[in-house]
């Protein structure tokens, strides 16, 4: 082995691998969600934008920024770790993860960090090309970065898990659509929670996609219609329950070994 | 056998799999340091489900397998960086290169980069013409040999073959062959897989018959066919014979091929099998013999004996 007690060159290969496979598949990966944000620009920023009145001060245009880079960070986490997992559990290459002298802990390095890495350079150049549409400034660049880092590597174990449980195709792309889409939609990305009657208010801090937002927002805004603190906890949160989580299949061998 | 040390050793591991289907009865089994252990059996015996456990593919529903000395569940890490396994099925990156997938192998294993042991193994197998082409567009042999170079590609100490030559051609089942001794006597230990008989009789040191997941039996190669292996010797006669001549009668013969054959079953290995004693009956009978062979019985004789008497 090699540098003590970690298969470094283990988690490297397995990090290389995926990062290969973004090269090769560069235009799914991220030319369109490129593409479908500058829409989203398009058409809420410019078109939209110039009709609705400020929020918290903020012009509409610039207001939707986080939400938008939130949306393509969550949705490309989650695609590119399941799928990095569920494929070659799929093709049946997994045997030789599964054989191979790594812990639990580098495998998900190696698969995680890859396509943590992946989001968090889609969300730089989506920040760039929203900053093409809109005038914005940054208020927390440290605290936008750490928001970044930290959305990419908890979302992309989420989606780890869910390419570990899924034992479809449908259910890989179904996942996604049908709790991301619907939580980062209803989760503030587009309005400001405050816009909206107790009630839903209330429901929505159930959603934990509000604080991801709110929280992001805030480290441009420096308002938020949550607390920084809030923010920063939830998200910590959820990621202390998707390693337990990954750390339980390991243990078990759920959907991995018979 | 003290003075070979278990590379594998396997107490009492069973396998039920979720289904309820048990694959594994209590199994015990050691394979020893630098020898070629077949396991033989029929498909759905439990081979693949035994290797899988030593691999790491498979939990084991109870027991515990050594590989190297080292607890494959608690110490897997040291157990498996000896380990290389070729599955059954043909499984690969189907758009990585050849280069890359046996790379990103040695990678995975811990291994530092070593581009002369890559290319030395690539060349063995035949593959480093196409070291720049994506698995995709090799054929099956050429997949196969690729996911031999993978399991090589981290200099393993005991190296699985699932099955190696199922549905694989004639060339590159001679070359397999090849690789496989060649392992041998660089020390490597190999376990191999097969329901060919002709393989683990050609390759074997030693070989296991599995059925219905129960281990049947565990014998040297040679003392597995001197203890069940039957040799016979067959006479042909130029005039067929309506019934075995008096002068013979005292051996167990059996005519055969229209009577035109005798045929006499003996233990080659046997102090006193008789054979001389024929042969001068057979010299004082007058008859027309035209020809005199032997054969020995076949693995597969054995096999199918043994695999029938289990329960
Ligand atoms: N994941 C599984 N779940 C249930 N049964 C299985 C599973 N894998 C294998 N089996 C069964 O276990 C038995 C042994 O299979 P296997 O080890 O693949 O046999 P072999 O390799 O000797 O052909 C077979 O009857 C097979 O159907
Ligand atoms: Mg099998």
């Amino acid at each position: 082995m090699n540098l003590g007690a970690v298969n470094l060159l283990a988690i490297r290969a397995i990090y290389l691998f995926e990062m290969s496979r973004m090269w090769r598949t560069l235009l799914q990966s991220i030319v369109s969600p490129v593409i479908s944000t500058s829409l989203y620009f398009v058409v809420f920023g410019a078109a939209l934008g110039s009709r609705m009145k400020a929020v918290d001060g903020v012009s509409y245009g610039a207001f939707i920024v986080p939400g938008l880079i939130m949306l393509s960070l969550l949705t490309q986490s989650i695609a590119n770790a399941s799928f990095g997992i569920y494929f070659p559990k799929f093709t049946g290459t997994i045997y030789e993860i599964l054989s191979a002298p790594v812990t639990a802990g580098e495998i998900v390095l190696g698969y995680v960090g890859a396509a943590a890495s992946k989001s968090l350079l889609l969300g730089l150049i989506i920040l760039a090309t929203a900053r093409m549409f809109v005038h914005f400034g940054i208020a927390h660049p440290g605290v936008m970065v750490l928001f970044l880092v930290l959305t990419s590597a908890t979302f992309s174990l989420f989606g780890f898990i869910i390419g570990i449980w899924a034992d479809s195709f449908e259910k890989l792309n179904l996942t996604p659509l049908l709790i991301v889409t619907p939580l980062t939609f209803l989760g503030g990305s587009f309005y400001s929670i405050n816009m909206l009657p107790p009630f839903w208010r209330t429901v929505t801090l159930f959603n934990p996609v509000v604080y991801l937002v709110s929280g992001f927002r805030w480290s441009f805004f420096g308002a938020s219609d949550v607390s920084i603190r809030a923010s920063l906890g939830m998200t910590l949160a959820f990621m202390v329950l998707c390693l337990a989580v990954v750390r339980w299949i390991f243990a078990t061998g759920y959907r991995l070994k018979p | 056998m003290t003075t070979h040390p278990a590379a594998v050793s396997v107490r009492n591991v069973t396998k039920t799999y979720a289904s309820g289907f048990t694959a594994l009865q209590p199994v015990d089994l050691d394979i020893r340091s630098g020898e070629i252990f077949a396991l033989l059996g029929p498909n759905g015996a439990g081979k693949t489900t035994l290797i899988g456990i030593i691999c790491g593919i498979v939990n084991a529903t109870t027991g515990v397998v050594l590989a190297d000395g080292h607890d494959v569940v608690t110490d897997f890490r040291k157990a498996r960086s000896k380990i290389g396994l070729v599955p059954q099925e043909l499984t690969t990156d189907a758009f990585e290169t050849v280069l890359a997938t046996v790379t990103f192998s040695r990678g995975l294993f811990g291994k530092r980069a070593d581009p002369a042991y890559v290319e030395k193994v690539l060349r063995d197998l035949s593959l480093w013409d196409r070291r720049n082409s994506r698995i995709m567009t090799l054929s099956g042999g050429m997949k196969r040999r690729v996911m031999i170079a993978k399991a090589l590609s981290h200099e393993p100490r005991i190296l699985f073959l699932d099955e190696p030559t199922a549905g694989v051609d004639v060339e590159l089942r001679r070359d397999m062959w090849q690789m496989v001794r060649g392992l041998r006597a660089s020390g490597v230990t190999i376990f191999l897989t097969t329901h060919y008989i002709e393989e683990a009789e050609e390759m074997a040191d030693r070989i296991g018959v599995i059925n219905g997941g129960r281990l049947l039996l565990v014998e040297d190669k040679a003392a597995l066919m001197r203890k069940l292996g039957t040799s016979h010797l067959v006479v042909t006669v130029r005039q067929p014979l309506a019934e075995i001549p008096a002068a013979l009668a005292k051996f167990d013969l059996a005519l055969a091929a229209g009577g035109t054959e005798l045929v006499y079953s003996y233990d080659a290995h046997a102090d006193d099998n008789g054979l001389a004693a024929l042969l001068h009956a057979l010299n004082g009978s007058g008859l027309a013999v035209a020809n005199l062979r032997t054969h020995d019985s076949s693995l597969e004789e054995i096999f199918v004996n043994l695999v029938h008497k289990s329960p």
